[in-house]
């Protein structure tokens, strides 16, 4: 086991260069963008001497390269600096709707991951059936849909018609747990919808791949049942790249929500991303751009130790 | 079990497998074609049948027909197939489900495969009984360690708690002939039990699977190409030929005075033999290892202080069970290993350890030909690139002067080259791509090949047409081989030096003759006697004279 914590290590260790390096490309790429922050803050109508006190109060005067290493000693204590535009924390803006966020995320993951598994198990054992067939269509349908068409269209049915569900994610703090996840159910939903199809498909072509190994004949010729074969002995070799798909679908899932967020109305970090963006409170975009990317190495390297651990030569060695 | 008298009379009788004029068709993509074309076979309680024939025969598609069972892309189309009474070729999934693994078992080719790898092999055997609800778990695991006591396997109380890849290659196979016993079935199929071992650890395992299969007094078809395993096993021979009989006789008929003219050509075998070359003298030897080490990264060593000479047109055997470093001391002289320490010289001048470092005139003096020629040729590149690039990148060549270079080579190796210059590798059988291998090594224009197990992959008659056209070609072009092999009957057919080696070193080497001779190094005496041989009494002679317990990896010298 001494091997997988090192190897872990090394992993992690990757995992923070990688962060250092998309830290340097967000910073200089929001550097890059045009246009004045002194001048987005003050307006049209700010006077030159207003500017330049207000640059010189942001540190804008200072050279970039200063400007970068300060703000990232900042976020590695995760201080993100002020929002230029309300002049708060930007930490403490985030840390809510990031929280918000992950809790959505969690929530079509928790459906998502074993009902894509489970139905990829399913097709598997009935290949190249009507089931199979039906199932694969629905879910490329889902997948090819857009987010916001899908969106539109849940809010239709259930909400509008059926009124089973609110057509507006919106939070209070008094809300009971079940009361949250009645009001949430449509995002995740969404959600669901979006990423089911890929994980289906990975599990089936993964186990499909397997069903001319030596050991599945092998199984089938002492007389074990086809579901059997399918989920004990195909399914426990088939782990490593479903889980790796698993994991860039949970990526996804918290840093691909910015439609959904919208379209619901949902307080998560992809609307705090658009409302920054538009209203050009840097500090804001980095903060969420280093938070994305963090999440993507985090769970990539996640996606890597699982892999490892499903694999009886690295979890048993000689 | 070559001993029919062992079988009680009134056994002998009792039919227990019975195949009627099967017909089994596979798949090619388009069109359903016949691979068995009406194979009878009659199989008797107690009785061990062997089958044999070249690759293609359908040896294993009858083995597995017998358990009613068609593997992906083939189906049983015509005739019938009744196993104790039940006719198989109409029973539902269900019920032929249940008589595998209970009934009929079946051992794979390649234990190590055949073995799942996320499961315990005790869990793998005790799988079928607990299906059957023969045995509750904990009884299924004490028969386990029985039989794995009675098949000899080291500690058999604990090795069944291991995962496939912590157990070596022939002790998997004793554990699959355990996990096929262990509903004790009326029948096994051996599908080439033995083919992926060394010829030492071959005989613990044939000699376990014939006690076993004598105690229970199992029926078994033994599937195999080897002739002098399968007079170790088999009552009864079938020898098949391209999905028909040929022939049926017992073991000591079928070898004393077979009918067929095929059957004999299969006995003729081990005919070709060339005779032996001296050393040049006051040569220098074309290819030096000198004092070789070398590891892989950060591992042990695998070969320690290895050092031999080849001399210009020889060919030099190197022989040794998997793992005692064959292959690396090939990747070393090639380059693709360097070396921890040593060198290797070419005309004696030192060759650059790493092939980067080569010049273009150092790399293709020595080409490789490779055991696999399904996976060594790019399928999607027709023959013509697979053999003109080689000549493109070492002699320039372009145009006219390519094509007709192509062709000369495709001449050298006996195709005709209007046939071949446009297919590709899939549309070639094995032997043939073998050849399109070496043709691509000449391509080089080398003066040394180091051929790895080149015809262990192949059947013996395309073998022998191998073995032919490689010793033609070092006569017309003076080449110098190195063979790599653990076949000590190609060692015979082939080389006029031998090299022996055991765990990375060098144990003995000299000229063939001498090397055939006594007295040998224990090692090399134990490789030479492991070699099965024709006589249906070698594996009880030889195990008399070893003891039951000294085979295999118990003797290791």
């Amino acid at each position: 086991m001494g091997d997988i914590a090192s190897l872990i290590f090394k992993r992690l260790g990757y995992g923070l260069i990688t962060l250092l390096v998309i830290s340097i490309i967000i910073f200089f790429m929001v550097e890059l963008l045009p246009g004045d922050i002194a001048q987005a803050v003050l307006g049209q109508g700010a006077t030159e001497e207003n500017l330049a006190a207000l640059r010189e109060e942001m540190g804008l005067n200072k050279p970039a390269v200063v400007r970068y290493l300060e703000w990232l000693s900042g976020a590695v204590v995760g201080n993100f600096g002020e929002s230029i535009v309300t002049g708060e924390r930007v930490s403490s803006v985030i840390t809510e709707r990031f929280i918000n966020t992950l809790f959505l995320a969690a929530y079509a993951a928790v459906i998502a991951v074993p009902f894509a598994i489970t139905l990829g198990v399913i097709v598997a054992l009935l290949r190249n059936t009507v089931f199979d067939r039906v199932a694969n269509v629905l879910t490329l349908t889902s997948i090819s849909s857009p987010e916001f068409f899908l969106g539109y269209i849940l809010i239709l049915y259930l909400s509008v018609k059926a009124q089973m569900f609110p057509a507006i994610a919106s939070l209070s703090a008094d809300m009971t747990f079940l009361e949250l996840l009645h009001r949430t159910f449509l995002p995740a939903l969404t959600l669901v919808l979006v990423v089911t199809a890929h994980m289906m498909r990975m599990t089936r072509a993964a186990i499909i791949n397997l069903l001319a190994s030596p050991y599945i004949e092998m199984a089938r010729l002492k007389g074990t049942p086809p579901w059997k074969v399918i989920v004990k002995h195909a399914l426990p070799n088939a782990w490593a790249p479903i889980i790796n798909v698993v994991a860039l679908n949970l990526a996804y899932l918290i840093t691909g929500v910015v439609l959904v967020e919208v379209v619901f109305v949902y307080p998560g970090i992809g609307q705090s991303l658009v409302d920054a963006v538009s209203k050009r409170d840097f500090p804001v975009v980095q903060a969420c751009c280093l938070i994305f990317a963090a999440t993507f190495i985090l769970l990539n390297l996640a996606a890597d130790v699982g892999a490892i651990l499903t694999n009886p030569r690295l979890r048993h060695p000689k | 079990m070559t001993d029919t008298s062992a079988i009680a009379p009134g056994l002998k009788k009792d039919v227990l497998l019975k195949i009627r004029d099967l017909k089994i068709e596979g798949f090619t993509g388009e069109t359903w074609v016949p691979i068995i074309k009406g194979v009878d076979l009659t199989l008797h309680r107690g009785e061990v049948m062997g089958l044999i024939g070249e690759s293609g025969a359908g040896k294993s598609t009858i083995g597995a027909a017998a358990m009613g069972y068609a593997r992906d892309g083939t189906r049983i189309s015509d005739g019938s197939i009744e196993f104790d009474g039940i006719e198989l070729t109409t029973s539902t999934e269900g019920e032929k489900r249940a008589l595998r693994g209970a009934r009929i078992a079946y051992v794979a080719q390649s234990a190590a495969a055949s073995f799942n790898p996320s499961h315990k092999l005790i869990d793998q055997y005790t799988e079928a009984p607990l299906q059957y609800r023969i045995q509750k778990r904990l009884e299924a695991q004490e028969d386990a360690i029985e039989l794995y006591e009675r098949l000899r396997l080291p500690n058999p109380g604990e090795i069944g708690f291991r995962y496939p890849h912590q157990v070596s290659g022939g002790q998997l196979q004793r554990a699959m002939t355990a996990m096929a016993m262990s509903c004790r079935p009326d029948l096994i199929i051996f599908d080439e039990p033995t083919t992926a071992l060394d010829v030492t650890t071959q005989i613990e395992v044939l000699a376990a699977i014939r006690d076993i299969v004598d105690q229970f007094n199992t029926a078994a078809i033994y599937i195999t190409h080897d002739l002098a395993v399968v007079a170790q096993m088999a009552d009864t021979i079938k020898v098949l030929l391209k999905g028909e009989e040929v022939e049926e006789a017992s073991t000591e008929v079928m070898l004393k005075s077979p009918k067929e003219d095929y059957t004999k050509s299969l006995w003729a075998v081990r005919s070709f033999e060339r005779p032996q070359k001296p050393r040049p003298e006051n040569a220098t030897p074309l290819i030096s290892v000198q004092n070789v080490d070398a590891s892989y990264t950060g591992g042990d060593k695998v070969l320690d202080d290895v050092s031999f000479d080849i001399y210009e047109g020889m060919t030099v055997a190197v022989v040794g069970e998997s793992g005692s470093g064959k292959s690396t001391t090939a990747r070393c002289i090639t380059g693709l290993l360097p070396p921890s320490s040593g060198q290797i010289l070419f005309k004696g001048e030192p060759l650059p350890p790493k092939y980067t470092d080569r010049s273009k005139d150092q790399l293709r003096q020595s080409q490789m030909i490779y055991q696999m020629a399904d996976t060594a040729l790019n399928p999607k590149v027709r023959i013509s690139e697979i053999i003109g690039r080689p000549a493109q990148f070492y002699s320039g060549l372009k145009g006219t002067a390519l094509k007709s270079r192509v062709d000369e080579l495709l001449d050298l190796i006996e195709l005709e080259p209007s046939k071949y210059y446009d297919r590709f590798p899939p549309e070639l059988s094995g032997g043939q791509k073998q050849r399109i291998g070496i043709a691509r090594a000449l391509a080089a224009e080398p003066t040394f090949i180091i051929c790895d197990e080149v015809t262990s992959a192949l059947d013996q008659l395309v073998a022998e047409g191998i073995l032919r056209l490689l010793d033609r070609l070092q006569k017309e072009l003076n080449l110098a081989y190195m063979f790599i092999t653990h076949d000590l009957a190609t060692v015979r057919a082939i080389a006029d030096e031998v090299v022996v080696m055991q765990h990375g070193k060098v144990v003995e080497q000299g000229p063939k003759t001498e090397m055939f001779k006594p007295p040998h190094h224990p090692y090399t005496d134990l490789l030479l006697s492991s070699v099965p041989e024709m006589d249906p009494n070698w594996l009880t002679t030889l195990l008399e004279e070893r003891g039951v317990d000294n085979v295999g990896e118990a003797a290791d010298v």
